[in-house]
């Protein structure tokens, strides 16, 4: 029995009460107070544990020091706006990015799952990058392309540390982002496929119409788990003197050795990605129920 | 003229021997069951004449044309032959009418209108017209299987193959799928069957061919085979059958 049908069924309309029978009046009546005793039970061990967590942290010798430090609401306001300002240059990067890194971890999955003769190259190519890339950490590409292509020195290609930031970690995240795609687009039954070529669509209409919807909608869950990192990541480019928000936190807490400014930029952080999540589950969630009878499985 | 004409074809998966010197005529407006226990290569013959599966030798003809040849648009001959599979394999993210109408569309380039009013149509005749905008998950296994074959009905085959389309379903299911098959037979629709309903193959079948390790053992009427059997393992078959209450 699913979640939603029991609830109906503990909370039903007066219609309903009235037709039931006095046995099933009173199981309603016991599930009540198991329900109950139940909501008693997570309070009291809920109050319990955050309680003593809290005690143990006041009662802590360095609490006053630590709460001027990292918690002064004045200065945290102080230097909100520098912190948002640096925040900004993270949605704008994470946009761009995203929007690139979208395209080319396509391509690589694209590539990596074809079947087809022609594409042999660039199915050898795109294992081979999605290899080298995924194994070397972000910090390091993010090195190599901001102090190695301007060292280059070629015509025409730009020494803007944000710009070659920014490709570096679309370099980076298009790798992860295409083995998630490959793998959506692998989960796809063969079946799925036999069905549409047998009804006359070519590999990319099936490809197009019956592969890959399927297969994007079971990734979206790790897709957001990139989204949510690449924001995160995209505070890495400031080692090339970019002024994210962790760098404007950074150079706040240098000035007045008070660390404030870190919570704010952790706080701004997280008010954009709880949202974020609840947001994708909730539509994720709605496009599971509408296609099938059971609801959420 | 025969709409499909196998000749000798051979079949192997690796080591194993799946189609041996398989022969088979189908002329127009007829229906051929193929009948034998799991694994004696119904499946694999229906999937080498839609060419989902690539033969070792023999040929298969459409229409006097030679589809087993290396140089043809597998996908043009795909559109002549419509495929119902055992376990329907409709497209979960579409509903019922856009899985009807998406190869039409796409394939056939009918106009969407038009394919949604023929897709409404063939629906309708079969009494699926309410379920037109449901997403296959809310059907019955019946109702699925039935729109599947809705589906492959959609691209005005040539040739409709069935490989064992009521396998999956309970026998009350198997009758609504059963009786739409029964309609297809009367309208003219040439069919090739895989199926283990005997009573259902005496019905409708033309011509009824006995498989079993990869070779056509036995073939004939459904009285022929189904009644009379000549051949050892035919009979043997059919008694198995029987006593499993399909007969």
């Amino acid at each position: 029995m699913t979640n939603k049908q029991r609830l109906t069924r503990e909370d039903p309309g007066q219609t309903l009460l009235s037709v039931v029978s006095d046995r099933e009046r009173e199981r309603i009546a016991i599930r009540r107070a198991q329900s109950r005793q139940r909501i008693l039970i997570a309070t009291v061990s809920t109050v319990v544990v955050l309680g003593t967590l809290s005690i143990v942290i006041v009662a802590s010798p360095g609490w006053k020091v630590v709460k001027e430090t990292f918690f002064d609401l004045s200065y945290g306001h102080q230097v909100l706006h520098l912190v948002l300002r640096g925040l900004l240059t993270n949605l704008q990067l994470t946009v761009i990015a995203s929007c690139a890194i979208a395209i080319c971890a396509m391509g690589l999955a694209l590539a990596r799952t074809s079947q087809s003769a022609a594409m042999t190259p660039f199915r050898i190519l795109a294992t081979v990058y999605v290899d080298v890339f995924r194994g070397i950490p972000l910090l390091l590409v993010i090195f190599l392309i901001g102090f190695g292509v301007p060292a280059l020195r070629i015509a025409g290609v730009t020494s803007n540390v944000t710009v070659l930031g920014t490709v570096a970690v679309i370099v980076t995240y298009s790798a992860y982002v295409a083995e998630v795609l490959r793998s959506g687009i692998l989960s796809v039954h063969p079946s799925q496929r036999a069905a549409a070529r047998s009804l006359g669509l070519s590999q990319a209409q099936t490809l197009r119409h019956v592969v890959l919807p399927q297969a994007l909608k079971r990734v979206v869950p790790p897709l957001l788990n990139d989204l949510v990192a690449l924001l995160k990541d995209t505070g890495l480019v400031s080692i090339l003197g970019v002024t994210d928000a962790i760098r404007a936190a950074q150079i706040e807490g240098s000035r007045t050795f008070n660390y404030t400014p870190y919570v704010v930029a952790a706080i701004l952080f997280l008010l954009i990605t709880i949202p974020l999540t609840r947001y994708t589950d909730h539509v994720l969630a709605r496009s599971i129920s509408r296609q099938n009878a059971q609801g959420s499985v | 003229m025969n709409v499909l004409e196998i000749s000798n074809v051979q079949k192997s998966f690796g080591h194993e021997q799946v189609l041996i010197d398989v022969s088979l005529s189908v002329p127009d407006h007829t229906a051929t069951v193929l009948i034998g226990a799991s694994g004696s290569g119904k499946s694999t013959l229906l999937r080498c004449i839609n060419l989902l599966e690539t033969i070792d030798d023999g040929s298969i003809h459409l229409d006097g044309q030679e589809i087993t040849d290396p140089r043809i648009n597998v996908d043009a001959i795909r559109r002549q032959l419509g495929m119902v599979f055992q376990s329907f394999n409709l497209f979960p993210h579409m509903t019922v009418l856009q899985n009807i109408t998406l190869a039409p569309e796409r394939v056939q380039g009918v106009s969407p209108e038009q394919a949604r009013a023929d897709a409404l149509e063939l629906l309708g005749r079969f009494g699926l017209g309410e379920k037109a905008d449901q997403y296959p998950d809310r059907l019955s296994g019946g109702q699925q299987q039935r729109v599947a074959i809705i589906r492959s009905l959609a691209v005005r085959p040539r040739l409709l193959m069935l490989d064992e389309v009521t396998s999956a379903l309970d026998p009350v299911l198997v009758n609504e799928v059963l009786s739409l098959v029964r309609d297809l037979k009367s309208d003219g629709m040439t069919m090739v069957l895989a199926t283990h309903e005997m009573g259902f193959a005496t019905q409708v079948a033309d011509q009824v061919c006995f498989l079993e390790s990869g070779r056509i053992i036995e073939r004939g009427t459904p009285e022929q085979v189904l009644q009379h059997p000549q051949n050892e393992r035919t009979k043997e078959f059919l008694a198995r059958v029987h006593e499993a209450g399909r007969l």
